[in-house]
């Protein structure tokens, strides 16, 4: 029995040693299928072959990913994972909870992910204790966009809380410019939900949006936020029903509307059009203090022991965390490294109050998870919150009514 | 012997097919019921909880709506179409010579798929883009037709979209109806001098009752499983009110991963369509013993 387990620890040993034998493969399953985007995964791939992997890229287009998380269910059920999947938030927890996802956690202390990551962050990417998914990215969510010329024009300065932001439209509205620029999708409709609830306070937004805490989500408070978007609502035009967000994000640049509230993946877009933030286009985070982030990771699945699979993984893990391809993807991404340590020479004042506003929000506790971004919470409590705000910002429903329909769906889903 | 084999070969030939839709059609509603007792999330788990999922849907307002949305949806879009369809089919019945081309004008938009018809509808009804800006383009400042972007009149819009696809095909149906029944009753009936909308709601109209039960179905069938044409036409908006059970089936099983849910209501929709169809199967059946 001793001969045997000396035999199983010196072989273990040799493999530990020699990892050169392994020959890395990897297949990655993601949904970065636009221009920006596949070319940050091509960044990728590079590294990946030159470190001497192979790389089966399994790319499933349709953004948000609900294609790719049922060709995922496919291959899970046949037995046969993909070796890494784009996969984010409490997401990476619910399948792990389905027992299919590998621990990483020899590369990451290997690499002292636990150094350079923030520790919130580095939260979403562990599975009862040790490592499961790679972060990639940090995308800040309560962001307001604005067309510099039309504020300058109209005399009106970046809102800093929501009665500026209201009295700042109300001018603009009389004016005849739109104030905001939105699209009437469920989604989007979550996005400046959340960033409302977030201006009444971190605290309210931990209680109400990640606790679940029925006194928050019953409270004055909350109707003060319905009533928030009642008025955002006034502020929309007439024809915003199913506009895509890079649609809303368009109309700031073109001057037919003054804000948007979306993350920073709409930098991505005024970027892309050759405008130049601080001339063309403002970044300013929503009113009130915090910071939502939603950080895309890459979840490790289970590949059965398969050596040449593990070694893939690792290598993956590696690259990805790694400070090179943190800069060139996120640069080309319009959101910031997730490790404190890369140097932010090269990207633009929005990235910088982004990077400078996440240390500080860390610091203080308002470090928060986009729940409008499947980061706060479970799919089916998120969803059922999503429908509330979608109906209500779609209808004259009261923000009375709303409180008690929130309740009663946050009750139903848990 | 060859007797044996003359009774023998034709369950051979079937026994294939027999077994696949044994295993594929009803094997997979036994699986789909059995997955709506439970509690799955992401992957199907197969330990019963009981009918907790069933309660949950009818506790929530979103599957009101889309219920309440298949009534409305259902109703106008099978009436509307059956009557239009009914309608043009009588006129086109009155031996009038450019007959081949009209039909074919009529029944084309049938050709087309409801991606297709839903996408072309939105922009029709746009606000923006659409009748309402051109309307007012024409100088009547006050004109609104924004149904699509209003939660209350969004499903009709969806219901016009439907029949706008729908009644030219069950038009081809009736006329083909129209052109079987035997003339010589309605010359007799010519011959004794009554009046020709007498004729036509006295014998050829119940004459075709097989027709109707048939468009009904056909119709009752792509209500039912309509999905396409809501996804194109307004995503299931604004917010989710034209929402219907295919989309809130779709959203729960891929967006939300709830396959729990996913499947109670698809058990319930299954349930909608028995109880179109088992009426329709007990009376053919029935037709046969008499």
């Amino acid at each position: 029995m001793k001969m045997k387990n000396l035999f199983v620890a010196s072989t273990a040993l040799s493999i530990a040693a020699l990892p050169v034998l392994a020959d890395p493969q990897a297949e990655v399953l993601h949904w970065w299928t636009s221009g920006s985007e596949a070319k940050s995964v091509a960044v990728l791939q590079e590294e990946f072959a030159e470190r001497g992997g192979t790389w089966t890229d399994m790319p499933v287009a349709g953004g948000g990913g609900d294609a790719a998380m049922t060709a995922l269910r496919a291959r899970v059920l046949s037995g046969n994972a993909p070796t890494a999947v784009q996969l984010k938030g409490p997401a990476i927890q619910e399948w792990y909870e389905e027992g299919v996802l590998a621990d990483i956690s020899d590369v990451a202390e290997q690499q002292g992910w636990a150094d350079v990551l923030p520790d919130q962050l580095a939260e979403h990417m562990k599975c009862d204790g040790h490592w499961c998914a790679a972060p990639v990215n940090v995308h800040r969510v309560n962001w307001i966009w604005a067309n510099k010329a039309i504020l300058d024009q109209n005399g009106v300065e970046m809102p800093t809380t929501w009665e500026e932001f209201n009295a700042a439209s109300d001018k603009l509205q009389e004016a005849g410019i739109t104030p905001l620029a939105h699209g009437g999708q469920s989604w989007q409709d979550a996005t400046l939900f959340e960033a409302v609830v977030l201006g009444h306070g971190a605290e309210f937004y931990q209680s109400a949006l990640i606790d679940l805490d029925p006194e928050a989500l019953d409270s004055e408070t909350m109707v003060e936020v319905f009533d928030e978007m009642r008025t955002l609502r006034g502020y929309v035009d007439d024809n915003f029903s199913g506009r895509d967000w890079n649609l809303a994000t368009a109309m700031v640049m073109n001057g037919e509307a003054a804000f948007q509230i979306m993350g920073d993946w709409a930098k991505g877009e005024f970027l892309a059009a050759g405008k130049v933030p601080g001339e063309d286009f403002l970044c300013g985070a929503t009113p009130g203090d915090g910071y939502l982030y939603n950080v895309d990771s890459f979840a490790m699945f289970d590949v059965g022991g398969d050596e040449d699979k593990v070694a893939g993984q690792n290598l993956l893990a590696e690259l990805i965390v790694g400070p090179s391809f943190q800069e060139t993807f996120n640069l080309n991404k319009g959101s910031i490294p997730v490790r404190s340590d890369v140097s932010l020479d090269d990207f633009d004042m929005c990235a910088h109050i982004s990077a400078e506003d996440m240390a500080k929000d860390a610091a203080s506790g308002s470090l928060l998870p986009s729940y409008a971004h499947g980061m706060a919470l479970r799919g089916e409590p998120a969803g059922a919150i999503t429908d509330v705000v979608t109906a209500h910002f779609n209808s004259d429903m009261s923000s009375q009514d709303a409180v008690q329909m929130l309740t009663e769906a946050v009750a139903n889903a848990m | 012997m060859q007797n044996w084999l003359e009774r023998q070969v034709p369950k051979v030939v079937l026994a294939p097919t027999f077994a696949a839709i044994l295993i594929f059609v009803y094997g997979f509603i036994g699986w789909t019921a059995w997955v709506s007792l439970t509690n799955s999330k992401l992957m199907p788990r197969y330990d019963l909880v009981g009918f907790g999922q069933y309660t949950k849907l009818f506790a929530t307002p979103r599957w009101d709506t889309a219920m309440n949305n298949l009534f409305i949806f259902g109703a106008l879009f099978i009436i509307i179409s059956m009557v239009l369809g009914l309608l043009l089919a009588i006129f086109l019945d009155q031996k009038i010579r450019t007959e081949g081309a009209i039909r074919t004008i009529f029944l084309y938009p049938m050709a087309l798929s409801m991606i297709v018809t839903g996408t072309a509808w939105k922009w029709i009804l746009n606000p923006g883009l659409g009748i309402e800006a051109m309307v007012r383009g024409w100088g009547y400042e006050n004109f609104t037709f924004d149904w699509l972007i209003n939660p209350d009149m969004a499903i009709y819009t969806i219901v016009l979209a439907g029949v706008w696809q729908s009644s030219g095909f069950v038009m081809a149906l009736f006329l083909a109806g129209l052109r079987s029944v035997d003339g010589e009753i309605i010359k007799a009936a010519q011959v004794d001098g009554i009046p020709t909308h007498r004729i036509y709601t006295a014998i050829i109209i119940p004459s075709m009752a097989p027709i109707f039960l048939s468009a009904f179905i056909v119709l009752s069938h792509l209500a039912i499983k309509s999905f396409d044409l809501v996804i194109a036409l307004t995503g299931g908006g604004p917010g989710y009110a034209t929402d219907l059970p295919a989309t809130y089936m779709y959203a729960m099983a891929f967006s939300r991963g709830n396959l729990g849910q996913a499947a109670s209501s698809a058990m319930i929709m299954m349930a909608v369509v028995f109880a179109i169809v088992v009426p329709y199967l007990y009376s053919e059946l029935r037709a046969k013993h008499d």
